[in-house]
């Protein structure tokens, strides 16, 4: 491989993760990778694993089997918080905020400011909410009203901005642009690129090539709860793209550059013949 | 009229329930030929609500986290017996009988065991995963069978006489000089509040009320406040307790000294103690804000790190505690403990909590809104009462306003909520 990523030692790298469902191998012996200021995307259609993967990395599940390794260490991600502990942040697909909560009671969650009695600091948390929302949004005004009074943007920016706040390292977005018209797509996408100079690894989930393609340095294609493989964006074109996300199999021009893990060509063959 | 109560940030609800509230006493002063509006009544309204009330400002939180708890009446009921029977057969047996400990003694080990009963139930809820609904509803028959079999059914009686004091009644008061000490300290307090809040955020440079309207706001609450203690003070002692009373204290019996006013009664005490607590603990402490989160988005606050499971188990004990505080009260006042003691009471809380403006759908709620609507609830009861309306009326009636008032609530919020506000 001549990747000069690989010079560094990848942030986080998940090794053969296995998960079922009541019978249903949701992940099947799926790695992937991700080195600092490096934009991966996980595509794949709904069902094929990629969110089930990214819910173990940030701790809403548990791997059946399998290692996740951050900082060339292995880890132990039980649980929100642990995910928390080695600097992964989420922001999740559902927009997990709390509705009746307003932008800075929900930046902050789990993490207030308090004050020397223990009381809770609104005034400081507000402070620095409007900071941080100013710098992604210089728009945002409604800091005292509940969320759910936020457009689908603006709650995108209270989510991306509760990640930043807190120093993540390696930053998980689920469908992050779905929620966004073009104009706050955009802004997502210059607030990508200033993330990765910052030399933070992110993972960008979708089951839609066109919102992450651009952004994304490497892709890693899941179907049926395999990897089908991983490529650098700059290696295929959209076609090759959506051949793996469709036909669960590497274009045939690429079949050297399947990454590690990731199930040959034949063998992904076999799983959509089963179909 | 409504922008100008949104440049004062007042809660539109709480404008809107103390109008009910206001019509509900002027109306029943009209029909009772002025009897509904005096020292006496309204002394005895805030002794009547205090069981209830208190109990509601738990409710609001458990409610808050899209809970529900039926076992509230009858948890009542089982720690009245227990304390009764603490401070009338246990203690005694250590200490003479009305020694100044006996109450407190018996108060603690009532809390103890009503957070131990919450947290029971806050277990079964938050790690056992079974709604809260089912848990409470097994709850009250198992805790008010329990409370039969403290004594096997005998009432609990005489009490000691301190611990009866918390139930409010003739001496259950602080007295004139005391009533407005507390009125002056609560003024203070609220003129410091309010300028603590605005010196904060223009310290940050926030935008902040208009000048005016902080100054009404601030008079208006201390306009309450000074109020309530008048009319609490206005109510004399009747002359015999007051000639008791002079003779005890060996003053000559005279007119003048015979105008003793009751003040402000302890179990009304005891419920602003508990909301001022409960109120400062939702709106500055992480245990109030993880409360709100977790009725807002349960996952979203499982996903922040919050342990919900354990934040459910306290929020059941503090339920516990506050049962306990108000078995105190409702047995103090009828200077005895019996096993069907809080029979109902679980409703009462519950429609005072919805009428008070909480979701049931969790996430929204205040305590003042609860306190008001026990106080909204006690006033048709006693109001009712007091014109001679059948008790099987009253109930009808009373059924009949809490779905008006969660309709109306519904609809008014609907209706005029600005959704871009």
């Amino acid at each position: 491989m001549t990747d000069p990523n690989m010079t560094k030692d990848p942030l986080v790298e998940m090794q053969d993760i296995h998960i079922s469902f009541g019978g249903v191998k949701a992940v099947d012996g799926v790695s992937i990778d991700l080195y600092p200021g490096e934009v991966v995307g996980v595509l794949g259609h709904n069902g094929a694993g990629k969110s089930t993967l990214i819910k173990i990395l940030s701790g809403a599940y548990q791997a059946d089997t399998g290692k996740i390794i951050v900082d060339g260490k292995e880890a132990k991600i039980e649980n929100a918080r642990d995910a928390r502990d080695n600097n992964i942040e989420t922001i999740y697909q559902n927009l997990a905020l709390a509705d009746n909560l307003d932008a800075a009671q929900n930046l902050f969650l789990g993490r207030e400011i308090t004050d020397k009695f223990g009381f809770l600091d609104d005034a400081a948390m507000e402070h620095k909410a409007r900071e941080v929302l100013h710098r992604l949004n210089p728009n945002f005004k409604k800091f005292t009203s509940p969320v759910s009074a936020l457009s689908g943007g603006q709650r995108q920016s209270v989510a991306i901005a509760r990640a930043l706040l807190f120093e993540a390292r390696v930053l998980i977005m689920d469908e992050p642009c779905a929620a966004l018209g073009v104009h706050e797509t955009k802004m997502v996408g210059e607030l990508i690129d200033q993330l990765k100079r910052d030399g933070l690894g992110i993972l960008l989930i979708s089951h839609d090539l066109h919102d992450v393609f651009d952004l994304s340095d490497r892709l890693h294609v899941m179907k049926n709860g395999k990897l089908v493989g991983s490529v650098r964006t700059e290696d295929v074109t959209h076609d090759d793209v959506l051949g793996m996300i469709i036909l669960g199999k590497m274009p045939e021009h690429l079949l050297h550059l399947a990454g590690p893990g990731a199930t040959n060509a034949t063998g992904a063959v076999n799983g959509t013949t089963h179909r | 009229m409504s922008r100008l109560l949104s440049k004062m940030e007042v809660d539109r609800r709480l404008v809107g329930l103390a109008v009910v509230l206001l019509i509900i006493w002027v109306g029943f002063d009209i029909a009772s030929g002025g009897r509904f509006i005096t020292p006496r009544n309204i002394f005895n309204l805030s002794v009547q609500t205090a069981s209830v009330a208190v109990m509601a400002c738990g409710m609001v939180l458990i409610i808050v986290t899209r809970h529900i708890d039926l076992s509230v009446g009858a948890v009542l009921g089982v720690l009245a017996m227990i304390m009764g029977v603490v401070q009338t057969d246990f203690l005694p047996q250590f200490l003479d009988y009305n020694h100044p400990l006996t109450w407190v003694l018996t108060l603690l080990v009532g809390i103890v065991v009503g957070a131990l009963i919450g947290s029971i139930q806050g277990v079964a809820v938050g790690y056992l995963g079974v709604p809260a609904f089912i848990v409470t509803l097994g709850g009250l028959l198992v805790w008010r069978g329990s409370a039969w079999w403290v004594t096997q059914g005998r009432t609990v009686a005489p009490l000691d006489q301190n611990y009866i004091l918390l139930g409010g009644g003739i001496e259950g008061t602080i007295g004139a000089t005391w009533s407005w000490i507390v009125a002056l300290i609560g003024i203070l307090a609220i003129i410091y509040a309010a300028i603590m809040e605005r010196r904060r955020r223009l310290s940050f440079e926030f935008p902040v009320k208009p000048i005016w309207a902080e100054y009404t706001n601030t008079i208006i609450k201390a306009g309450l406040v000074l109020i309530v203690v008048a009319t609490l003070n206005a109510y004399h002692l009747p002359t015999r307790a007051a000639e008791r009373l002079l003779e005890n204290k060996g003053i000559p019996v005279t007119p003048e000294n015979l105008e003793i006013a009751h003040g402000i009664p302890i179990p009304l005490l005891i419920v602003a103690l508990v909301a001022i607590i409960l109120t400062i603990a939702v709106k500055r402490s992480r245990f109030g804000r993880y409360v709100f989160a977790i009725g807002g988005n349960p996952q979203a606050a499982e996903l922040a790190g919050i342990n919900v499971k354990r934040m459910t188990v306290a929020v059941f004990a503090l339920m516990g505690v506050l049962c306990a505080i108000s078995a105190a009260i409702s047995s103090a006042r009828l200077q005895s403990a019996g096993n069907d003691l809080g029979t109902l009471d679980e409703l009462r809380v519950i429609a005072a909590v919805v009428i008070g403006g909480t979701s049931l759908a969790g996430g929204l709620g205040t305590i003042y809104g609860a306190l008001i609507g026990a106080l909204v609830m006690q006033s048709l009861q006693s109001g009712m009462a007091l014109l001679g309306v059948d008790t099987s009326l009253q109930s009808i009636v009373i059924g009949l306003v809490l779905v008006v008032a969660v309709f109306s609530d519904k609809y008014f919020h609907r209706r005029y909520s600005d959704p871009t506000a």
